[in-house]
């Protein structure tokens, strides 16, 4: 076997932050090389470098055998790396096969070849087992689908080593399955992939050898099959992390209900079709599914974000009939929302300003903010809730994403809520913060809290729901046990099956 | 070339970058009189001496200051919401024109009185003015800089047809004037031998009122919230609408107050040429103190000063004194390339 790939000696800072120090290694022909790291070890910056967005300020790649002009991508993609990036780089209003095209044509020339580009792709994606129809619109595609569109776009560049950032982030476990085929079908001719992952079972499973990252330095290598879950797990956060584990707890009281709630809208996403379901104290109510399939419009429904056109919504036996957020807060629903950075904090406000949010009219003192009760607030949360900061006149945008989220949800735990609504809380966290959430929501459940968790992430959803229902469709599956249900049977609700049968095959593909 | 966000800027640096700012932009207008062939030095001695060399010039800087610190305040609160407000001259007219109609002898109350009445009754007036355009953007969604600036016009217009009619002064011998603010409620000079005017106190006042109001009160803190992050202040609960309304009433009540100052404090009556642009300076002064109600104080003042002494040094040296106007443009394009380096370094490559 010869090196495709030869990281030598890469380090890159960012200011007196290093991203990357000192990493040297050898990807082999053929081999499917992880790269396992928590976020903000340095991973994507890594990958940054050999694909020349990034300029290091020591050390070279070298690429069969050749070192690569530095921070040029077009040299990147001319000595044969392609790179399927973690959110898409698709133009959605063009077809597959003009997608795939675009960048490879000449500038000069009038005419493309399409028909034989066409049949070129066909023929890749027969080999490799990447179903797609070359004339579908991209925006028609499903996200699964528009993958296959980038591992194609690469491939088509003649790409030799090619790097997947995240590839399963967005994938239900079927559609992962076959990625990994598809992976393990280009090894076998003669590519080399890096697989950038943060999900231990999937490095287990399609990797051959796994390198770990660590605070910017390569800490750990090891051949996939010497490897396990517990190894990968600890070298990866440099310490064990026990995970949280929801105990039985004996049946609560139905305290929220959602009677055949519909929202109509013009995009299928923001819609909600007949939305029926009830949650108890003393529960996790998981809610999954492939995103844009009506979550977030629940969501904003369970937050009092949006008005539901139809349907009746409950709550400690009223009926809830106006909904705004302040209505919510002062019912004394914790909400937790999707997007911490948009809708959490605001960035530029203090710690103290964003943890007295929701409570400021509560503290007041005749049409004032009560300095020093909202900053002894914002003491408490820091101390029980340890959040990592330099005092509480910090910038909440300086937070690491964990210690936002400790404060977004300290902000509202602290207030002792009977229903707390979770939207995707572990999102782009590292393994430790998200035991930490996790921890904080089973102890909310311990204490007689209903919490209603929206995810996308079925390790998260197993692991501590009591039970989980599937949105696809704007509709929502039935509400099944946690425990009598598996990943693949969830996966096949995801994409608009039943529980016991699997997904519709794709169509054929032809040429135009 | 990119930027990337600084960490740690020492304050020293913060507050040293708009001082060098302003520096820098008088090195580059002195280019603006070398090309006139007049000496650098001695005009720029005689622009210092214009603007703050006697009491009187002092007196006559603030008393052009005054109203900027109002608009100054109408922008800066206005935009600390994000409401873009380039409405202030509009606002500003209708201000002067609610004094002159109500303190032009249809009230008359003890000057402790008459006086608060003025101001609040213009201030009042001109917020409403400036909810028309906050409401179509809260319900229609109506982009508001494009209505706030059009009002402009129409409301100088609207003045422009008061002052021929129904508010002329019958002693102006036709001219487009308005009638004389009675005694009561006139804003009494603060010194003595120049024209300096209650509304300087009143616009000191203001902008305490301002900087209390938005740092340490519940609606303060709610349109800061809208400001930064309308989805985050939405989230927590804030009432955007009603928050933008109340930002509304208050941006559009300063820069009312400019305008019964002007009315009822310097000029006595009202005219159609009042304002030589304090609405749209209002914007600039705000800028330059980075939407801080306090720094609203300095930035006005160093723009009148800039004003009052050019056309000292344009007398002086015969320099055309619309170099006032390209020196204070230059110091606001400076000062917001020094803000831009304090936040951010340029990378190449």
């Amino acid at each position: 076997m010869s090196s495709a790939l030869h990281i030598k000696g890469v380090t890159k800072r960012f200011g007196t932050f290093v991203a990357n120090d000192n990493i040297t290694f050898e990807l082999q022909q053929g081999e499917v090389l992880a790269l396992l790291g928590e976020n903000g070890a340095g991973k994507t910056t890594l990958m940054n470098i050999i694909f020349g967005h990034y300029v290091a300020e020591e050390g070279s790649v070298d690429v069969m055998g050749k070192t690569l002009q530095a921070g040029d991508p077009k040299a990147a993609i001319e000595a044969g790396i392609g790179m399927v990036h973690q959110h898409f780089t698709l133009a959605d209003n063009l077809t597959v096969i003009e997608n795939i095209m675009l960048g490879s044509e000449s500038l000069w020339s009038l005419t493309t070849d399409k028909v034989s580009a066409c049949n070129k792709v066909l023929k890749m994606s027969e080999d490799f087992g990447l179903q797609v129809s070359p004339n579908a619109k991209v925006s028609s595609l499903s996200v699964g689908e528009k993958q296959r569109v980038e591992i194609l776009k690469a491939l088509y560049g003649d790409a030799k080593v090619l790097i997947l950032d995240e590839p399963t982030a967005v994938l239900t476990p079927q559609e992962s399955e076959s990625l990994f085929e598809t992976l393990r079908l280009l090894v076998a001719k003669g590519l080399s992939i890096i697989f950038i992952s943060h999900k231990l079972h999937e490095i287990l499973a399609v990797s051959n050898r796994v390198l770990v990252l660590r605070h910017g330095a390569l800490v750990d290598e090891m051949q996939t099959a010497d490897a396990d879950k517990q190894r990968l797990s600890s070298s990866m956060v440099g310490k064990d992390i026990a995970q949280p584990l929801a105990e039985k707890l004996p049946v609560g009281e139905e305290i929220f209900s959602l009677a055949n709630v519909s929202v109509k809208s013009a995009k299928a996403s923001a819609r909600l079709d007949n939305i029926s379901l009830n949650a108890r104290r003393s529960e996790i109510l998981g809610i999954t599914g492939v995103s844009g399939n009506g979550q977030s419009a629940l969501a904003d429904v369970l937050c009092g974000m949006l008005k539901p056109d139809a349907g009746e919504v409950h709550f400690n036996a009223d009926r809830i009939s106006y909904f705004s957020a302040a209505s919510f807060v002062d019912n004394q629903i914790a909400r937790v929302p999707e997007d911490r950075i948009r809708e959490g904090v605001i960035g530029e406000m203090s710690l103290w300003e964003n943890a007295m949010s929701e409570i400021y009219r509560k503290i007041s003192r005749f049409g004032f903010v009560d300095f020093k009760k909202a900053k002894q607030f914002t003491n408490e949360l820091i101390e029980d809730y340890d959040i990592r900061c330099e005092g509480i006149d910090q910038e909440a945008r300086l937070l690491s994403g964990g210690n936002m989220q400790k404060l977004i949800l300290g902000r509202v735990l602290s207030q002792n809520p009977d229903l707390i609504i979770a939207n995707q809380p572990i999102r782009g966290l590292d393994v430790g913060a998200i035991a930490n959430v996790h921890e904080r929501l089973l102890e909310a459940r311990r204490s007689g809290a209903c919490v209603i968790l929206i995810t996308e992430d079925l390790d998260e959803l197993l692991s501590i729901s009591d039970r989980v229902a599937v949105m696809c469709h704007s509709k929502l599956s039935a509400i099944y046990n946690a425990n009598e249900i598996s990943k693949t049977q969830l996966g096949s609700l995801m994409s608009g099956g039943s529980i016991d049968n699997n997904k519709p095959k794709p169509k054929e593909a032809v040429c135009a | 070339m990119r930027l990337e966000v600084r960490t740690n800027v020492p304050l020293w640096a913060q507050g040293l970058a708009p001082v060098l700012a302003i520096f820098i932009s008088l090195v580059l207008c002195s280019l603006l009189i070398i090309w006139a062939g007049k000496p650098v030095l001695e005009s720029y001695a005689l622009l210092v001496n214009g603007a703050l060399g006697s009491s009187f010039a002092l007196s006559e800087t603030l008393t052009r200051a005054t109203p900027l610190i109002f608009t100054g305040l109408a922008a800066a609160i206005a935009f600390k919401a994000k409401l873009w407000n380039i409405g202030g001259e509009g606002q500003l007219y209708v201000g002067a024109v609610v004094a002159t109609v109500l303190g032009s002898g249809l009230v008359t109350l003890h000057p402790v009185l008459m006086i608060p009445f003025l101001v609040i009754s213009g201030a009042l007036a001109a917020g409403i003015l400036l909810l028309i355009p906050t409401l179509l953007k809260n319900y229609l969604r109506v982009d508001e800089v494009v209505v706030t600036l059009l009002l402009n016009f129409i409301v100088l217009l609207f003045v422009n047809y008061l002052l021929e009619g129904p508010i002329q002064d019958p002693m102006s011998m036709g001219w487009p004037q308005g009638r004389p603010i009675i005694d009561e409620g006139q804003l009494m000079p603060i010194m003595e031998r120049a024209r300096l005017h209650l509304g300087f106190i009143l616009a000191l006042v203001a902008a305490i009122g301002c900087w209390v109001f938005m740092k340490f009160t519940l609606w303060g803190y709610e349109i800061r919230s809208v400001g930064l992050n309308p989805q985050a202040a939405k989230f927590s609960g804030i009432n955007i609408h009603r928050t933008l309304i109340i930002t509304a009433l208050l941006s559009g009540g300063m820069a009312g107050i400019a305008g019964v100052s002007e009315v009822a404090g310097l000029k006595g009556y009202l005219t159609l040429d009042m304002s030589p642009g304090f609405g749209y300076a209002g914007i600039a002064v705000a800028m330059l103190a980075m939407l801080h109600p306090l720094g609203v104080i300095a930035s006005a003042i160093f723009f009148a000063g800039i004003y009052v002494g050019a056309d000292s040094m344009s007398q002086g040296m015969g320099i055309p004194s619309y170099i006032a106007d390209v020196m204070v443009a230059v110091s606001i394009l400076m000062v917001l390339i020094s803000m831009l380096l304090v936040r951010y370094r340029i990378i190449r490559g």
